[in-house]
């Protein structure tokens, strides 16, 4: 069910009912009407390598490192050739077919909406395209590309990471679908992303294809979008500003799992256990994954974005007119600020397109009640909790005609994974500790299933995120001033701008999306300026403060562990692992019951806020980051946070006892029939 | 501008311009120096110039609108129109275009703007003098004209002809029939001395003066300032039109300013002499107006723009007389002042005397094409001429919409040369697989002596194999530059069609030349869809001009307006956003059109705040009662 309407259409149904070689084997007619015939992959190679910009760039090197120009230029060769794709239509074919088959061993349902792909094939004819999915799995990696190769549109040349090139054979077949492969850490390698830089660029002045790249980086471990890395970003805009292109898409694309693939991985790797290296065997090992439900996958292409339309006003592209376009230059600031938003704005509707599984807003509540819940009560708060972000503007798949009880059996079981039963108490599935283990082992493995529980929470947390900033500014709140409110609202933005992804400038804006849907469902009132939550919103304000309050508890501690004596000045590496074993303590005493401060994920995104607000400054010695705190200033943060506690705490206890009215109000325990009443 | 007709007018006859030299040099002889009784006259006395209108020496008398029409591009006799059977005609006789039939422009003008000979926009039939605002005149100053005995009107004809330019949203305006602000009157001086005494009046009485000269301006440069409410007087300079002497030693000619274009090419002619400088417009704009333009000529590779012809310059400023001391032919004594002067588009005063630099008249021309498959390779080979410095007379790279437009133009041909044409095309789009929809024209003309010309024309054309061009014949060379000064007809062809259009320059770096072109087209058509325009705009452009460090690029655009509420506004909106672009793109605000009330705004973001200032500066000091008030360019 969708209230927002957006129709998918799932492919796999024809794939089940028609053959799967013939598909492989259709003709294929790239839609595109832009003027210039298409160039091969060799000429497009050659343009990089000739061109002005790489040529500055080899003179600096050989200037800087006093190797010949020759030397360096056969460097250049090297790189781009390790880097370049060699997209062959023909391998498109082979991959579709095998696609085919492992798409419907895995999944029930591809769901695409199919008006995306219309909007798609609109803009590629006017102008270069460039994808930006998020990333969730392995399998977002060619999904991409099936589905475009299905739909006769230009199939795409994909950023990866080269772990993916050293498989064997796979690494092979992955840049002859198209895929190019990028280093992982670049750094300050000028002819590297030189080289890089000049290929990316190339392909969109030249329309070669579709440019597809995650914005996020990364894989996100955590379920959750990650913050963005402009590296890309940069490039695919910067045809734009110079005037080399008229104009750039950039089409957000939200791929959404009801169950992820390696989500018995995830856990693993964000409480620091590193990832398997990628190995054609490893893929092959892997193939027991291939006997699991992994329920519906949907793809959803957002509206093409106008780089144009969004630079108006805001880059003047007149500031490369005294320069000369090929010359090397650093972004000036006004072209960074847009590149950030930009980012921003893509991963924001990303999130504003995934679609939620009835499982996510299941884990969700799941979340606030670790010790096990009753069955009834969890599909009462799961339907209550379906309607709030339907409210807040969600999609979310829950299936018509069917009992909420059905969706919810069904949902627990292709979890399995991560939930069991008991009775009709809910609980984690978690692996029992071997006899004998340390009880961090035991710490351990709860982390393992919390984080798990978590990740798929997270999937539905960017709903929730700026309502949850207002719901805690309110508690935080000496008054309702509506003024102080957004103070806080503010401070608990720029607190958890990594965490929850707020576009940069918006703040005036998110607020007051925030404040309205609160109203809209009746759970603040706003009068003259003042904002009060109403005795019927109690139940949902606390219901969204509770659903971040691990990260606030988690960022309490690392603020607490930060502020300890012992800390002076420390490398991420030194945080991550003195963080680990102060927590674990902190959780063998039962004093932190937040499991999310042992992610590393939240680790890091706490460091990079306290660098945002000065409370940390970072420093360079000896190619080491180094972070040196002002305790005061954290201490400062800390207790703005910590305020809090006392008042969510007695708030919740206010909360069994609030009654049910036309506001959307959480059910709890009591479980009384629920009577409408209208306030006279 | 929109296209200004290359003054191949009858009587200067171009096409036969090569036999003529040896007749030329005797004539030379005979005429040494006109410069003896020519020169004399002074500041004192009454002019020599002002005399009964000399038509046999002027291709544009004093009262305009007798030979030229009102609401209009051009000669009266002159105007394009479809005949009963569709087939399009110039009329009259004074182009090499006149009386053949173009059966080819019917399909290509209804097809390209969706219009219908049927639905038809005339424009009103005549002038209304009573929607003339009445004159405001100052009766001290006309007291005092008419004691100078300098010849002036306040007839609202006169004063509406000088109204305004040839700016699309002037011409709509008149053929709809509106009238706005119009000056008071219009004055006629015949000599320097003449302007002197008009400028002295003009401050004594503080009315507005707005210099005059071949009203082709197309940047609203003419259009008297609403919030002006004092007299405005139009200073019509097209009686200082002699050629005061010819300097046959250093090469250089001494002219009269309110000479128009092809009067000058054609005296100098009589003595075996031209100044090359030949802009679109020459038929009708003058001496002046390029100097106070910064105008810019066709041939300006081998002759210059008009700052490397001018050797001397005399201008009436309020302040006084403004010129050098001496002809150096360059000097290093401060600012050059004469660039003060140039492009300052009559706000400082009236350029009257001009001395310019004139070379023999060439021996030898020839024109030719080259056919490129894309325009991109059209760029590299003008890119590559220009590094060699072996550009001749005038290049210019059309792209393949104007391409098609040059190709609807072609007079009704014999069955053999229609075949001939089928089998060129064949061999250009079958045999060496140019794709119709993508290739492009450069059109050629050389001029010099013989030997110089077949050598260099050797060069370009092996330039141009080296980016994938074949020549393609001296015909289609030829008909290409007629494209050029015919265009402003067609413009009123349009008109009556529901289709209005105009043209735009730039200049731009060789590398941003690709990318503004196509960004710059792209941006018009989006702009139009969005706006509404039912039918795409025709939206094309050349490269008209190629220097050591970039190009000049032409813009024309047009569209059919039928059934939209405001053509106008969304016209210039679509322009504005048009410049925006260019801007944007790396092009300059005007490569030789100018500023004028137009392109104003964008005039400190061009020359920055402090640039903008020390203009300023100079127009408070020579003219702090703003007597050259028609408000350009500040």
């Amino acid at each position: 069910m969708l209230s927002r309407r957006e129709d998918f259409r799932d492919i796999l149904e024809e794939r089940r009912t028609s053959s799967d070689l013939s598909h492989a084997l259709k003709s294929f007619t790239r839609v595109s009407s832009r003027a210039s015939p298409p160039c091969s992959v060799s000429t497009l190679n050659k343009t990089v390598l000739e061109s002005q910009h790489l040529h500055y760039i080899m003179q600096e090197v050989s200037k800087d490192t006093g190797e010949p120009l020759e030397a360096i230029r056969e460097e250049a060769a090297g790189i781009l050739e390790e880097m370049s794709q060699n997209l062959q239509l023909g391998y498109i074919r082979f991959l579709g077919f095998i696609l085919s088959k492992v798409f419907k061993r895995l999944f029930r349902k591809i769901n695409v909406n199919e008006e995306g792909l219309q909007r798609l094939q609109q803009a590629m004819q006017e102008s270069p395209v460039v994808l930006m999915p998020n990333h969730r799995s392995y399998v977002d990696f060619l999904v991409l590309s099936y589905l475009l190769f299905t739909y006769d549109l230009s199939i795409p040349v994909i950023a990866a990471g080269i772990p993916l090139m050293g498989m064997q054979l796979i690494g092979e077949i992955l840049r002859r679908s198209g895929a190019f492969f990028i280093r992982r850490s670049i750094g300050t390698d000028k002819l590297y992303w030189a080289v890089l830089s000049e290929y990316v660029k190339t392909i969109l002045r030249k329309d070669f294809a579709p440019v597809e790249f995650y914005v996020e980086g990364l894989r996100s471990r955590t379920l959750k979008s990650l913050p963005p890395k402009l590296g890309m970003m940069h490039m695919v805009l910067e045809p734009f500003f110079k005037g080399e292109v008229y104009d750039i898409s950039l089409v957000p694309i939200s791929i959404s799992y009801d169950r992820v693939v390696e989500e018995s991985l995830l856990a693993y790797e964000i409480l620091g256990v590193p990832k398997p290296k990628e190995t054609t065997m490893g893929l092959l090992k892997a193939r027991k994954v291939m006997d699991e439900d992994y329920g519906n996958m949907h793809v959803c292409f957002g509206h093409p974005l106008s780089v144009r339309d969004l630079a108006k006003g805001k880059v003047n592209r007149k500031q490369y007119n005294l320069i000369p376009r090929d010359l090397p230059m650093k972004p000036s600031e006004s072209i960074h600020a847009f590149a950030n938003t930009t980012a921003h704005l893509v991963l924001r509707l990303q999130q504003d397109n995934m679609v939620l599984s009835p499982w996510s807003l299941m884990a969700t509540i799941l979340m606030q009640n670790l010790g096990g819940i009753n069955l009834k009560l969890l599909t009462k708060q799961t339907v209550w909790l379906k309607w709030l972000v339907l409210d807040f503007g969600a999609l979310v798949d829950w299936p018509v005609q069917v009992a909420d009880s059905e969706v919810m059996s069904s949902g627990l079981s292709l979890h399995h994974s991560v939930v069991r039963c008991e009775g009709d108490q809910v609980l984690l599935a978690e692996q029992k500790p071997q006899r004998g283990a340390a009880p961090e082992e035991a710490v351990f493995r709860r982390a393992v299933a919390v984080l798990m529980c978590a990740s798929y929470r997270n999937q539905a947390l960017h709903v929730l995120a700026s309502p949850a900033m207002l719901s805690v500014a309110l508690s935080l709140a000496a008054a309702s001033s509506r003024a102080d409110i957004y103070n806080l609202y503010a401070f608990l933005r720029e607190m958890f701008y990594n965490e929850f992804i707020f576009i940069p400038d918006r703040t005036g804006q998110d607020f007051e999306e925030a404040c309205s849907l609160l109203q809209k469902c009746g759970t603040v009132q706003i009068i003259n300026q003042n904002i009060m939550v109403t005795d019927k919103g109690l139940s949902v304000t606390s219901f969204l403060t509770a659903a971040v309050e691990p990260f606030i508890d988690a960022y309490q501690v690392i603020f607490r562990y930060i502020c300890s004596r012992s800390v002076q000045e420390f490398t991420e590496k030194q945080f991550i692992s003195g963080i680990r074993t102060f927590t674990l303590n902190l959780i063998l005493t039962g004093e932190v019951k937040s499991y999310d401060v042992l992610s590393s994920e939240t680790q890091k995104n706490a460091l990079a806020s306290l660098v945002r607000l000065n409370a940390l400054t970072k420093k360079k010695r000896e190619e080491q980051t180094y972070f040196s705190p002002n305790k005061a200033a954290i201490g400062r943060t800390a207790d703005i946070l910590g305020k809090k506690n006392s008042k969510i705490m007695c708030r919740l206890g206010r909360n069994s006892s609030c009654c049910v009215t036309e506001a959307p109000v959480m059910p709890v325990e009591q479980d009384s029939p629920a009577p409408i009443t209208f306030i006279s | 501008m929109m296209g200004r007709g290359t003054a191949v007018g009858s009587r200067s006859g171009m096409a036969s311009d090569r036999s003529g030299y040896g007749r030329q040099r005797a004539a030379r002889q005979r005429l040494e120096v006109i410069s003896g009784h020519l020169g004399r006259q002074e500041a004192s006395g009454a002019c020599e110039g002002r005399q009964a209108d000399d038509v046999h020496r002027n291709a544009v008398p004093r009262r305009r609108q007798d030979v030229l029409k009102w609401n209009g591009w051009g000669f009266r006799d002159s105007k394009f129109l479809f005949n009963k059977k569709g087939l399009a005609e110039l009329t009259g006789k004074r182009y090499q275009l006149s009386g053949t039939l173009m059966p080819g422009l019917k399909d290509w003008f209804e097809g390209t703007f969706g219009a219908n000979l049927q639905h038809r926009s005339p424009a009103v039939p005549a002038l209304n003098p009573s929607v003339v605002p009445p004159p405001n005149l100052h009766a001290a100053f006309v007291e005092a004209l008419k004691e100078a005995t300098i010849p002036c009107t306040h007839e609202p004809e006169d004063r509406v002809f000088h109204s305004h330019g040839h700016c699309l949203h002037e011409i709509f305006a008149l053929r709809e029939g509106k009238i706005g602000r119009v000056p008071d009157l219009v004055v006629w001086p015949g000599c320097h001395a003449d302007v002197v005494r008009i400028v002295e009046l003009a401050c004594q009485h503080n009315v507005c003066l707005i210099p005059y000269g071949g009203g082709t301006s197309v940047s609203s440069a003419l259009q008297c300032p609403l919030e002006e409410s004092r007299c405005i007087i139009s200073v019509d300079t097209s009686q200082m039109n002699r050629i005061l002497w010819i300097d046959e030693k250093n090469l250089t000619a001494h002219v009269e300013a309110g000479i128009i274009g092809q009067d000058l090419e054609r005296l100098l002619r009589e003595h075996g002499y031209c100044t090359g400088h030949e802009p679109d417009s020459m038929e009708f704009s003058s001496l002046g107006g390029w100097v106070a333009t910064r105008a810019s000529g066709m041939k300006k590779n081998v002759y210059g723009n008009i700052e490397d012809l001018v050797v001397h310059i005399k201008m009436v400023t309020p302040c006084g007389v403004m010129e050098k001391s001496c002809q150096g032919p360059r000097i290093s004594a401060g600012p050059d002042i004469h660039h003060f002067i140039l492009g300052s588009e009559g706000t400082l005063g009236v350029v009257t005397e001009v001395t310019l630099k004139i070379r023999p008249f060439p021996e030898y021309r020839k024109y030719g094409s080259v056919v490129f498959p894309s325009f991109e390779q059209g760029v590299s080979c003008l890119r590559e001429v220009a590094k060699q410095r072996c550009a001749p007379a005038s290049i210019r790279l059309m792209d393949n919409a104007q391409f098609h437009f040059g190709h609807a133009l072609r007079p009704q041909t014999s069955m053999f040369m229609s075949f001939l044409d089928g089998l060129k095309k064949f061999y250009i789009t079958k045999f060496k697989g140019f794709d119709p929809q993508r290739l492009c024209v450069a059109t050629l003309l050389f001029e010099g002596d013989q030997n110089h010309v077949l050598n260099q024309e050797q060069q370009v054309y092996d330039i141009a194999a080296q980016f994938g061009g074949l020549a393609a014949g001296e015909d289609n060379g030829q008909r290409g530059y007629l494209l050029t000064f015919i265009i402003a007809y067609l413009r009123d062809l349009g008109m009556e069609y529901y289709v209005i259009g105009e043209s735009f320059e730039t200049s731009v770096p060789w590398d941003r030349v690709l990318d503004l072109c196509r960004n710059v087209k792209e941006r018009i058509e989006r702009e139009c869809k969005d706006r509404g325009v039912q039918f795409p705009p025709l939206s094309t452009c050349r490269v008209t001009q190629i220097y050591d460090a970039g190009a000049c690029v032409y813009f024309y655009f047009a569209f059919n307006y039928r059934g939209l509420s405001d053509p106008m506004r969304l016209y210039e909106q679509v322009e504005h956003s048009a410049r925006e672009e260019i801007l944007a793109s790396g092009g300059s605000l005007s490569h030789h059109h100018g500023v004028g009330k137009l392109r104003k705004q964008w005039m400190q973001e061009t020359i920055s705040k402090v640039g903008l200032g020390m203009l300023r500066s100079v127009k408070e000091h020579l003219d702090p009662q703003n007597i050259f008030g028609n408000r350009n360019l500040l």
